[in-house]
């Protein structure tokens, strides 16, 4: 017979697999001393905006990649050193590119990207309002002399099929 | 009569074929940003001087290795570290490429990594490099704007960043990316 274990046993083994698997060193804010509550909010602040390269949906303050503890780290040191908000971001867009930024800068090549949606919705409101205009506007186009007489001639017939159009 | 209606669906088919056109026109566009890896984040730095560095030798702590060695012929600057499979995974490209181009000055940037293990690392599958920077701390992998390994920047012998490669280097790679840049910037011998 196969050896199986019981799943009471694997769930354990689960269990204790979760458990003892949690993150081990988890990076916090909490190292980062400031001597003002303010300058802590700041320093979340500024970090909050920016993205972590390695986990691109995660903000520096959140991602606990190293590369982001690195750069929480250089951030950090920037803004003792009393540099501005703007210098460290410019330090950073200049090393790794607008895409460090959450929100991209406006510039040529953003155009699109800020304003496509609004040419998008511009047109289709356009189409919209032309076609609800246009069906009030002229309802059923009228039927001419001619083709009065061929409906009567038509009906008259009662029903016989006439596709010539004589 | 008869043309008239014609003219009048012919206007009304083309009519209906509009959104048809709009929705091919942005499934292409889609498509194509399917083919995009959001993990290739173009670097700011191509066409710009290759950033200052002033790091220990992996191989031999206390003698320094600068980016003045940028200076004077097209380098490859290859950013690795023992932790990480990629690099491993191109190791055996990286050792034909400068077996084969002695004219490429092919540099290690040791990033993030200890010295034991990316010394076995070297002696395990080879040493490609003339020499490794080693940054256990991403002093300046920061200014190079390294995000993860491997990464490959060729670096021009004026010392201007021309090209940067993210992720492991294979023979197709290295045949239509990086070598046209490489020639392209390596003084002809005459």
């Amino acid at each position: 017979m196969k050896q199986r274990m019981h799943p009471l046993i694997l769930a354990l083994f689960l269990v204790i697999g979760v458990i003892g698997s949690g993150p081990s060193v988890a990076f916090t804010l909490e190292e980062f001393q400031f001597e003002t509550e303010a300058e802590f909010h700041a320093f979340r602040g500024l970090i909050e905006k920016l993205r972590c390269l390695v986990c691109q949906n995660e903000s520096l303050a959140s991602s606990q990649a190293g590369v982001a503890q690195d750069l929480r780290e250089e951030v950090y040191r920037m803004k003792q050193e009393g540099m501005s908000e703007r210098e460290i971001v410019t330090f950073l867009v200049d090393r790794y590119g607008d895409f460090v930024l959450y929100e991209p800068p406006l510039k040529a090549s953003t155009l699109i990207l800020w304003f496509g949606p609004f040419i998008f919705l511009g047109f289709a409101g356009y189409i919209l309002f032309r076609t609800l205009g246009r069906k009030t506007e002229q309802p059923e186009e009228d039927l001419s002399e001619a083709e009065r007489a061929r409906l009567q001639r038509l009906l008259a017939a009662g029903g016989t099929t006439d596709n010539q159009d004589k | 009569m008869n043309t008239q209606s014609v003219s009048v669906t012919n206007k009304s088919a083309m009519r209906a074929l509009i959104p048809l056109i709009i929705f091919l026109g942005m499934a292409a566009l889609l498509f194509y940003g399917l083919q995009l890896d959001p993990r290739k984040v173009p670097s700011p730095l191509i066409g710009k001087p290759a950033p200052m560095f002033e790091l220990e030798s992996l191989e031999e702590p206390g003698r320094l290795v600068s980016s003045d060695m940028l200076f004077g012929r097209v380098s490859l600057v290859n950013i690795w570290a023992s932790w990480c499979p990629s690099c491993r995974q191109e190791h055996g490209e990286l050792m034909v490429i400068a077996r084969d181009h002695p004219d490429l000055q092919v540099i290690g940037f040791n990033w993030k990594d200890t010295r034991p293990e990316a010394l076995r690392m070297l002696r395990q599958y080879g040493n490609p490099y003339v020499v490794s920077a080693y940054d256990p701390d991403n002093r300046y992998g920061l200014h190079w704007g390294v995000y993860g390994a491997p990464e490959t920047f060729i670096v021009d012998g004026e010392g201007i960043i021309r090209y940067k490669h993210i992720g492991p280097v294979d023979q197709t790679v290295w045949e239509t990316k990086i070598r046209p840049i490489v020639e392209k910037y390596t003084p002809k011998a005459s």
